[in-house]
């Protein structure tokens, strides 16, 4: 059981791992903000779930997979709300040749 | 596979997971926008939310560290949607 643990966690360090490259090189925000937060929520789900199993079969190990739970809906709702945000306020997405694609139409409420 | 190597193992994944907080402390400082530095917050969160959870293992006494991160993870997820509602509104670029 020690071993799946182990897997688990260091597949969370992984995901984490990927989640930071991935934040430091993406050239422009959309694309560090679509690496962050998947990278970080699968990485967190992983670790807790390996904590889960690590624990056995006990309240505690719920409530680590109650947190589990909490990351994989708060998260990517936090990750939209940024976007939301600076989309709203004219971040203008990043396009290889400069040209922007799509017009970015801000809706004021 | 004794419990007592694992805590080794323990301290040296919440090491890494430190060292990736310091990679991404690069981006919080020299971001160039203000939303940059906003996912920066939000990742930092995340990973010291898993460190807590670590240090409950390190340290034996699970329930009072598991406690802990959940309302770490609650107040990030709060502070994330604060931020981004308050710069949609300002319009910052």
């Amino acid at each position: 059981m020690y071993i799946v643990s182990i897997l688990f966690i260091l597949a969370g360090t992984f995901f984490f791992f990927s989640g930071t490259i991935g934040f430091l090189r993406f050239p422009d925000f959309y694309t560090r903000m679509h690496a962050t937060g998947k990278c970080d929520t699968l990485g967190a789900l992983f670790s807790l779930t390996g904590m889960a199993l690590y624990n056995g079969f006990s309240l505690i190990s719920l409530k680590i997979l109650l947190i589990a739970v909490l990351v994989f809906l708060t998260s990517p709702t936090g990750t939209h709300a940024i976007l939301r945000g600076a989309f709203d306020s004219g971040v203008k997405p990043w396009t290889k040749d400069g040209k922007s694609v799509i017009d970015t139409q801000v809706r004021r409420k | 596979m004794g419990k007592i190597e694992l805590e080794g193992f323990f301290l040296i994944n919440s090491l890494i997971l430190g060292l990736f907080v310091l990679l991404c402390l690069y981006r919080v400082v020299f971001g160039p926008t203000l939303f940059n530095r906003l996912i920066g917050a939000n990742v930092i969160g995340t990973k010291t939310l898993i460190i807590l959870a670590l240090m409950g293992f390190i340290y034996r006494r699970i329930e009072m560290f598991i406690d802990i991160s959940l309302v770490y993870a609650l107040l990030n997820f709060i502070v994330t949607l604060a931020a981004a509602k308050y710069l949609q509104r300002k319009g910052v670029l």
